[in-house]
């Protein structure tokens, strides 16, 4: 994937569980079925409470967000294992989630499916940019960028991580690297970056 | 090293690890259900080809339970995608909802959600049926595909949830790479006082470190309480280990474990072999806190989140719309008696839903007398409604016909295990939760009460 993320963001508080970001209703759909994996993108954060979040992330009707930055409090994505949490923010067209904190299994999920990016802050973020402003992420200087007021915010590192998620995720990964046989697939059939 | 480390060096062939290490660990089992099951199954064909071979047929654990009992087409076909994969793969334990191996899955809406629906070999919530059907062992591996599989940490084995891809990749390769979490150290002192259950053990035991207090941690329980607590208390403390954001959660060893464990699966058939860990004298941990059991009151874990605590008797002003018994944490043969027990006599001032995790639970409810009646029947007698088709039900929410889903911005106290926004359905409704005896005796004074008072 591209080192550079650039794009309004999309900005919510702390302890976004995983019910928040796609609703066990939609547990139906199996992330591995195509059609499926492109209705899970257009519930993505829908699970969010309207008065908190006046603003859909995917607008009603749509498949796609126009936020391919998420900015976050502390712990996103506690609760349930269910991939399908980073499956639905990627597939809806999200390429980096920005939080202060992760909870363990999205954050190894988002890195394990090559979703999206889990980039850990230094501070917090969340309570100092709006809803649709626009951002620039630099996955090499770590940084992410405000470009109306130009205020910058430093990443952590994401260290050994980021190449599973530039190789598309865990098996791509294990492939390219010669743990495990076989041709790592091309990554534009990989549902999640087929915009990549 | 700790428990938490001795295990996964055994798992990994190693004779020391130590936090922080990142290791390829084997797998014991691994377990999916109904939700993840298909995914996981999609990535495995797509990643290792559509004529590849599961690691260990043996070893794979299916066990349909979250979307059983609905309408929903879908959810009735990722039940048909599992038994067919079975079928395909010769995998040894498939629970099914129906009998016909070569059948599909309907739920008749026409026959009702009460009335039992499932076959023979139906084993309800995976969580609670793997110990019962004989597949926790101490000193094992245990991976799934739901967050919940730290439950049978209360059998001394390291047990955690992980996704659809790294599921994929156990399934073909038996194998995943793991960081040793570090441990936390909980000592349990004393004993509970009536009224006061092992749910609000771990409920003040969040509220205490917080609902991301143990993020990529593992939790070590010790201490002079834990031969009073039951096999059925430790599994609804392991449970909640998640809610804390702990990787695992771990019980030690005892006689109580082994006497479930050997009984179980002498009784199932499985594997009756296995080798549990010991505290060493030199355990690592990054936290150490004590709980003096005998001063913990009935606690409850307020909207929004696990960690939101408060005393029951704080509470008197919440006014329900809603009481509901089920899930895995606790949805218990233990937990319904305890409810039967302040229910009996009485009757539920809400609407009141109680769903017991497996079969094997509604057999105990109707075969276990109190006075010449069914424990079953005081619970219907009370107002419960209550199902013979168990599963996750409206734990998690669900499909919207789903039993017991709370549909409408309602409050509801619950046994269960997560209280986040929309957790059992509406958006806008809100959960609280705490003990079966918290919310037998809220149910029957339609407010947030303290059951001491009721008992």
């Amino acid at each position: 994937m591209q080192a550079v993320i650039q794009g309004p963001v999309y900005v919510v508080g702390d302890n976004i569980d995983t019910d928040q970001i796609i609703p066990a209703e939609y547990l139906n759909l199996v992330p591995t079925i195509p059609e499926e994996y492109e209705k899970l993108g257009a519930y993505a954060l829908c699970g969010l409470p309207q008065d908190l979040y006046p603003v859909r992330y995917v607008q009603e009707g749509k498949l796609d967000s126009v936020y391919p930055i998420v900015i976050a409090g502390k712990n996103f994505g506690c609760g349930s294992s269910r991939e399908h949490a980073p499956i639905a923010l990627g597939s809806a067209g999200c390429k980096v989630v920005v939080a202060e904190s992760f909870a363990r299994i999205f954050f190894r999920n988002s890195v394990a499916t090559g979703e999206l990016y889990p980039c850990e802050s230094e501070n917090r973020i969340c309570d100092k940019v709006k809803t649709g402003e626009v951002a620039v992420v630099d996955l090499d200087a770590c940084t992410l960028t405000v470009s109306n007021s130009g205020k910058v915010f430093r990443l952590k590192p994401l260290g050994d991580v980021r190449p599973v998620v530039d190789a598309g995720g865990l098996f791509n990964y294990a492939r390219l690297a010669g743990m495990i046989s076989g041709e790592a697939r091309p990554k534009a059939n990989q549902p999640g970056n087929r915009t990549a | 090293m700790t428990l938490t480390e001795k295990i996964l060096a055994r798992a990994a062939g190693k004779a020391h690890v130590q936090a922080g290490d990142n290791v390829w660990v084997d797998a014991d089992i691994l377990m999916t259900h109904d939700v993840c099951g298909p995914g996981t199954i999609g990535v495995f064909k797509r990643e290792f080809g559509q004529n590849a071979k599961v690691w260990n047929k043996d070893r794979v654990v299916i066990i349909p339970d979250h979307y059983i009992f609905t309408c929903d087409p879908k959810s009735n076909r990722n039940v048909d995608i599992l038994r067919e994969f079975v079928r395909e793969q010769g995998i040894t334990y498939f629970y099914d909802v129906i009998d016909d191996p070569a059948g599909s899955w309907r739920f008749d809406p026409a026959a009702g959600p009460v009335k039992r629906q499932h076959g023979s070999h139906y084993a309800g919530v995976c969580h609670v049926a793997l110990p019962q059907k004989g597949h926790t062992r101490p000193g094992e591996v245990l991976f799934g595909t739901d967050s919940h599989t730290c439950m049978a940490g209360a059998f001394n084995e390291f047990a955690t949830g992980i996704g659809n891809t790294d599921a994929g990749f156990v399934l073909g390769t038996g194998k995943l790479l793991l960081k040793v979490p570090a441990t936390m150290h909980f000592r349990l002192e004393g004993k509970l006082q009536p009224g006061v259950m092992a749910k609000d053990i771990i409920l003040h035991l969040i509220g205490e470190i917080g609902f991301d207090g143990a993020t990529y941690r593992a939790l070590q329980f010790s201490g002079s309480g834990i031969p009073h607590l039951s096999m059925d208390d430790r599994m609804t403390i392991a449970n909640m280990a998640i809610e804390a954001g702990a990787k695992n959660g771990i019980f030690p060893f005892d006689g109580r474990t082994a006497e479930y464990v050997d009984s179980r699966t002498r009784l199932n058939g499985t594997k009756t072999t296995y080798d549990p860990v010991e505290p060493d004298p030199d355990q690592n941990f990054v936290f150490e806190h004590v709980i003096e059991l005998d001063k913990l009151e009935p606690t409850v874990a307020c909207h929004p989140d696990p960690a939101r605590r408060r005393l029951a008797k704080e509470l008197g002003h919440v006014k329900l719309d809603r009481a509901y018994i089920g899930s895995c944490t606790g949805g218990k043969t233990s937990d319904f008696v305890e409810f039967a027990r302040i229910l009996r006599g009485k009757r539920v001032a809400i609407d009141t839903f109680g769903v017991p995790a497996t079969p094997e639970i509604v057999h105990e409810l109707k075969s276990t007398r109190w006075g010449g009646k069914p424990v079953w029947e005081i619970l219907v007698d009370a107002g419960v409604h209550l199902t013979e088709n168990p599963g996750c039900a409206a734990c998690l929410g669900g499909p919207l016909d789903t039993f017991g889903r709370v549909n409408s911005p309602l409050k509801c106290i619950s046994t269960t295990n997560r209280n986040f926004p929309g957790r059992m359905g509406h958006k806008e409704s809100q959960v609280f939760l705490a003990s079966p005896a918290t919310v037998a005796a809220s149910a029957v004074a339609g407010r947030i009460v303290d059951p001491r008072e009721y008992s």
